[in-house]
């Protein structure tokens, strides 16, 4: 517990130096949020932009005033949308991303974990080699790849999908789809070396002799420690998918945020990359709290020292 | 008298590495994985000596089927499609593996150091790797590749040769993907030193007056190397994938120059539901999955050649 709080204090003043990272390298970046509007504005206007936006000041001051902002939960306009604050546009991303980035979670672990476990069960038989071949594609197929491919089958040839936008439900099975089979691959690896590291420990043969029946070492006692690995990984996997792939949500036009989280430093939105850094750096700290609970409770031994 | 009875069929390797290569001879997939690539690399290593078109000439023959001639078909402006997939092979290749040294260096060093200097040292060396954890890698490699492209951009300009400005790119590229996938390696790295630093057989080297290089080139170097050696094998197809990415934001290798990204890319690009090129996209992206399944199946082999509790 001791050491949890100690975490919790520590976040703070991570996200903090994070932030100044994020900070000093987009405006290290060669050019300025104002080199690529419509117009090639005038210097007085850029000038008169500049100092709307305080980009004239030096950047302590800059940074200093964005902690400002931060202490009253205002990360400041983003400098391309210029009437919309980076809170409000995250606000309205988010939820596009989180539905799809949670889905592909979903699917990662619903499909990974089976797969995975199943190949490690029948090791070295010939389903062994088949599903692993199928986890090998999972993970060697770019989902820029996957996406049109999928689109092209069950959007435009069948027809039983739309092809793009964001609306109900259906909406988001092929980018769910197209995003979560890399990390289904991902998640099926690491289980099934977590099935293999853990049958060849000692409380696993005490079951054996102990004469419980071959399912219940397999999913009572040996499951739950080897899948410590994917719960290690399920922390940076969770983060990296709720803050929404650029990939997936420019094929299929979804509004969501990880489209600017990409497009936001090619267009030098300094206070925008500095609010998605934030934003993705505390899911990851957050997660990787809950992960070490998560921990406690797949492994006893580290319940207690 | 029995005791040569007992003796397998063939003599057993007596060094840890004789066998692990015996280990690995015996991985089906692992050592056909490993001939296939080798006989990839010589391929594209061979290719100015291949009777092949240039990558970036151009004909009439747009979009052409596969056909003799052509094997893979041709793209947009009319180049051979073979003859591109073999030169983005080449450059994907490259890019996987220098950067994956890169990674290699930075992070068996900061590993290393972290690991075997112990305490406040390693306490502000991890906490370093934690915060560059929790930045998204993909807005420092954007802001060095832009930085990077428009610097040559003006130098291009400015009267540089082209092939330079190429060179150079891709040089960047390799500093920068190996700069963003060193992290993962550090920790492992550090955990190995950690661990060994306390073993006796260390403790004895130092206890006989061994000098701290003595002690992290005999004894704690050649013990990582093994992890080492496995997840390097990991890195290689995740820097080829990354660099497939960027080069689908189009901030990766600069046309008319391709590797197997830029081509996927530009074959998805194509993907319209009134007319197939289907080669465009069979064919790069087939070389890609080919190629990363070899290099996955090295590197499991390799893990479970060199897994100590297997021998």
């Amino acid at each position: 517990m001791n050491l949890l709080l100690r975490r919790l204090v520590w976040m703070p003043p991570l996200l903090l130096v994070i932030s100044l990272l994020a900070f000093c390298l987009v405006r290290l970046a060669p050019g300025g949020p104002f080199d690529r509007e419509r117009k090639p504005a005038s210097p007085e206007i850029e000038r008169a932009l500049q100092e709307r936006y305080h980009l004239d000041e030096p950047w302590w001051r800059q940074y200093l005033r964005f902690l400002g902002g931060l202490a009253r939960g205002d990360l400041g306009a983003s400098l391309k949308y210029r009437s919309h604050t980076v809170t409000d546009i995250i606000r309205q991303g988010l939820p596009a991303s989180l539905a799809i980035g949670g889905g592909a979670f979903l699917l990662a672990l619903g499909l990974g974990v089976p797969a995975g476990f199943y190949s490690a069960v029948r090791r070295g038989r010939w389903e062994d080699f088949g599903v692993s071949f199928l986890i090998l594609l999972a993970v060697c197929i770019p989902a820029f790849v996957v996406g049109p491919l999928l689109a092209m089958v069950f959007a435009v040839r069948l027809g039983w999908l739309p092809v793009g936008l964001w609306g109900s439900p259906l909406h988001a099975v092929l980018p769910v789809v197209s995003l979560g089979l890399y990390f289904a691959g991902r998640i099926a690896r690491l289980t099934r070396e977590g099935m293999f590291e853990t049958a060849q420990q000692d409380f696993i043969r005490t079951a054996r002799a102990k004469g419980l029946p071959e399912t219940a070492v397999l999913v009572r006692h040996a499951l739950p420690l080897a899948l410590l690995p994917v719960a290690s990984y399920s922390g940076p996997m969770l983060a990296d998918l709720l803050t929404g792939s650029f990939v997936v949500e420019n094929l299929f036009q979804i509004p969501g945020i990880g489209v600017f989280m990409v497009n936001s430093s090619l267009n030098r939105d300094y206070t925008m990359v500095v609010g998605l850094v934030l934003l993705y750096a505390g899911l990851l700290l957050g997660l990787n709290l809950l992960v070490d609970l998560l921990y406690g409770w797949l492994d006893p031994r580290t319940r207690h020292g | 008298m029995a005791e040569p009875a007992l003796q397998p069929a063939g003599r057993p390797p007596r060094t840890p590495a004789g066998r692990a290569w015996r280990r690995f001879r015996r991985n089906r997939p692992a050592s056909l994985g490993a001939v296939a690539l080798v006989s990839l690399v010589a391929l594209v290593a061979l290719l100015p000596w291949l009777p092949l078109p240039e990558p970036d000439a151009m004909t009439e023959l747009q979009f052409a089927a596969p056909r003799a001639g052509h094997w893979f078909g041709t793209d947009l402006l009319g180049r051979d499609l073979l003859a591109r997939v073999l030169h983005g092979t080449r450059v994907s290749l490259l890019v996987g593996c220098v950067g994956a040294a890169v990674s290699l260096v930075i992070g068996v060093c900061w590993g290393l150091i972290a690991g075997y200097a112990g305490g406040r040292l390693d306490n502000l060396m991890m906490r370093v790797v934690d915060v560059l954890y929790a930045l998204p890698s993909i807005i420092f490699v954007i802001v060095l590749m832009t930085a990077l492209n428009g610097l040559l951009a003006r130098w291009q300009n400015a009267g540089m040769d082209g092939d330079l400005a190429g060179t150079l790119q891709l040089t960047g590229m390799f500093a920068g993907l190996g700069a963003v996938s060193w992290l993962t390696m550090a920790r492992i790295v550090r955990g190995q030193v950690l661990s060994l630093r306390r073993r006796p057989f260390v403790e004895a080297s130092r206890v006989l007056g061994a000098g701290h290089a003595h002690v992290i080139f005999r004894h704690i170097l050649p013990n990582v190397l093994g992890v080492v050696l496995v997840y390097l094998a990991l890195t290689v197809p995740s820097v080829v994938l990354y660099e497939s990415f960027l080069s689908y934001l189009g901030l990766g290798i600069q046309p008319p120059q391709a590797s197997l990204g830029s081509l996927i890319a530009e074959g998805a690009s194509q993907i319209n539901p009134i007319r197939v090129y289907w080669w465009l996209l069979v064919f790069p992206a087939g070389t890609l999955v080919t190629t990363l399944l070899c290099l996955n199946f090295v590197a499991d082999g390799l893990r479970d050649a060199l897994d100590p509790k297997e021998a």
